[in-house]
């Protein structure tokens, strides 16, 4: 652990030297070092005057010690993130008190599966106990283990090792940027090595995975549904850190959604996704059945299912060439023969 | 009866979380009240009192909302005591972004939203720069970057607060907030002789008396001029 009077003692050259993410912090806690590189952090702060002190409510004490558990966290963020290798689930119970219909589940990644079931079933309720690691300490009473252990506590706190990446229905944006501005900025909150080359990497994954192409200097609140679908899932793969990625339904429009899955499973993520669509249910590996708050059954997809998707994907192109024709103004009717 | 302060910017999502968390509370057998603390006007104490939860109000009116709750923050942990709570939450809106009436050795929580833009939290001072659990609300209209943006800026400005995604719509995530306020209660007797975290701004200039006019003859007491650069 570092020690915030240590760290108080040495001169702010010498901690942005050793940890450049400092002059972030600096900036976000609104101190302005220039001319004072050679003081030490702690006369710095001191000779800020009380009056300034006052004003944006900063504390000596209080700055030293939390810029000591930034930088330990973010040590700990870029250097041997523990790994997840494997994510177990132990059964609990459903609304009514009945024991949930399977044994353990494990699942790694590069693996699919996906969650069916009502609406109010119960999904957001197992995509909680994951997000909190429960340990029999939630309604369903199911426990979640890492790499086959109990896991430390830190993965329920630390913003830095979140173990559940979102991906929802409404991919909104709120924030008023470009594609590559927008990207940039997760990029460096990421504190990614090679922020420009990752940019670059994401802006034509996503443009790979949309329908219709969109350049890197566009508004991202001008890109279409399946656009900003193409751009979060992207960006999700390669960006997040999240080792478990949730995919509540990706729309079937303007996205190739096959592509979209590899892209994650290449990216050595454990992909959940919630679905009423058989197409996406049939690219799973294993299914999760939900029913009254529990887990009814896991299966897993069979090769007679398998061999129905071609007939699937088949009935969805039809049904697509319809939906782009009437968007077109054509009119649905089949062509007729000249000749008749 | 243990005692945790929620604060955090106007419509950040403060009630929804409290009522969720709440409910939640409620089903592990707890018995919870909740004091509102606001400016010029609230409905929250409906909200509250529909859910059947037992509810009081203050209002600060002309005066500065920190100092009020500071003045009568005792008089309602009696209030719960008599009431026999087993938990009571205090919501109070960060009005001029600066303050926040946490005490310590009180759990202290900040509510703040992802639309509130990502450089919000730099704006914010103590009441998020010292809270111990901040809640991040409204999740579910932005994009899984926005999220993790917004949560990193945070993570920033409070590295040591725990920090928490909360649906104040669907409730995911209350649950979990209601395990850490109710971990490790604190049994609160009284507040006399407890400290807040931070000082107050200080005030009293003739404006705070009552002064309405403007100009230099008038202002007496505490004043701060700007600093006006010369750009010509
Ligand atoms: N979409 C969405 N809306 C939310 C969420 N949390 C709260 N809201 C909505 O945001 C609005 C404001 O929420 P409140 O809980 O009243 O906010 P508050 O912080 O208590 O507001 P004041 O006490 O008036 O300062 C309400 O319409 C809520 O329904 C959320 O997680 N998602
Ligand atoms: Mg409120």
């Amino acid at each position: 652990m570092m020690s915030p009077e240590i760290l108080g003692q040495r001169t702010i050259a010498e901690i942005t030297g050793d940890y450049p993410f400092f002059s972030s912090f600096l900036k976000d806690n609104n101190l302005d070092v220039q001319g004072n590189e050679t003081s030490s952090f702690s006369d710095f702060l001191s000779s800020l005057g009380e009056d300034f002190q006052e004003e944006k409510g900063i504390e000596p004490g209080q700055v030293m010690e939390q810029a000591a558990s930034y930088i330990q966290q973010m040590l700990e963020f870029l250097g041997q993130e523990d790994q997840v290798r494997s994510l177990t689930i132990l059964p609990g119970t459903d609304k009514s008190g009945t024991p949930e219909g399977f044994d353990r589940f494990t699942v790694r990644p590069g693996e699919t599966v996906s969650i069916v079931g009502p609406t109010g079933s119960g999904k957001s309720s197992l995509l909680g106990d994951i997000e909190w690691v429960a340990q029999s300490d939630t309604p369903t009473g199911r426990q979640i283990l890492i790499n086959g252990e109990v896991p430390d506590t830190s993965w329920r706190f630390s913003t830095s090792k979140k173990l559940v990446a979102q991906l929802s229905q409404n991919m909104n944006f709120v924030m008023d940027l470009n594609v590559r501005e927008f990207v940039s900025l997760h990029a460096e909150s990421r504190l990614v090595a090679n922020p420009e080359e990752v940019v670059e990497r994401v802006i034509e994954a996503a443009n790979d995975l949309a329908g219709e192409q969109f350049s890197p200097e566009a508004p991202i609140t001008s890109l279409s549904g399946g656009q900003s679908r193409a751009l979060m899932i992207a960006d999700t793969a390669i960006l997040s850190r999240s080792p478990i990625i949730l995919i509540d339904e990706i729309e079937n429009a303007g996205i190739d959604r096959k592509k979209a899955l590899s892209l994650l499973l290449t990216e050595e993520k454990i992909v959940l996704m919630a679905t009423h669509d058989p197409i996406l249910a049939l690219m799973a590996d294993r299914r999760i059945v939900i029913g009254n708050g529990g887990i009814v059954r896991v299966t897993q997809t069979t090769d007679e299912e398998r061999a129905l998707l071609g007939t699937l994907e088949e009935l969805d192109q039809t049904l697509l060439g319809y939906r782009s024709r009437l968007r077109a103004g054509e009119s649905l009717a089949p062509p007729k023969n000249k000749g008749e | 009866m243990n005692l945790v302060t929620i604060s955090g910017p106007p419509s950040s999502g403060k009630t929804a979380v409290i009522l969720k968390t709440a409910a939640s509370l409620k089903d592990r057998g707890l018995k919870v009240g909740v004091v509102k603390f606001d400016c010029l006007h609230t409905d929250d104490d409906v909200l509250y009192a529909k859910a059947g939860i037992p509810v009081q109000k203050g209002l600060s009116g002309a005066m500065c909302p920190d100092h009020y709750f500071v003045s009568n923050i005792e008089e309602v942990v009696q209030w719960g005591r008599a009431e026999g709570f087993d938990l009571l939450i205090s919501e109070s809106a960060g009005l001029c972004n600066r303050c926040s009436p946490y005490v310590k050795e009180i759990k202290a929580i900040c509510v703040i939203d992802n639309l509130s833009g990502v450089n919000t939290p730099k704006k914010i001072g103590p009441m998020l720069k010292s809270a111990d659990i901040v809640a991040i609300t409204k999740g579910d209209i932005v994009s899984q970057a926005e999220r993790e943006v917004f949560a990193s800026r945070v993570n920033m400005v409070n590295p040591k607060a725990i920090i928490l995604h909360i649906n104040g719509l669907t409730g995911q995530g209350s649950y979990e907030l209601g395990t850490l306020l109710a971990d490790n209660p604190r049994e609160v007797e009284t507040l006399v002789g407890e400290q807040l975290r931070f000082t107050m701004p200080s005030a009293l200039c003739s404006y705070c008396l009552g002064e309405t006019r403007i100009g230099e003859s008038y202002q007496m007491g505490n004043v701060r001029k700007m600093n006006l650069e010369d750009n010509s």
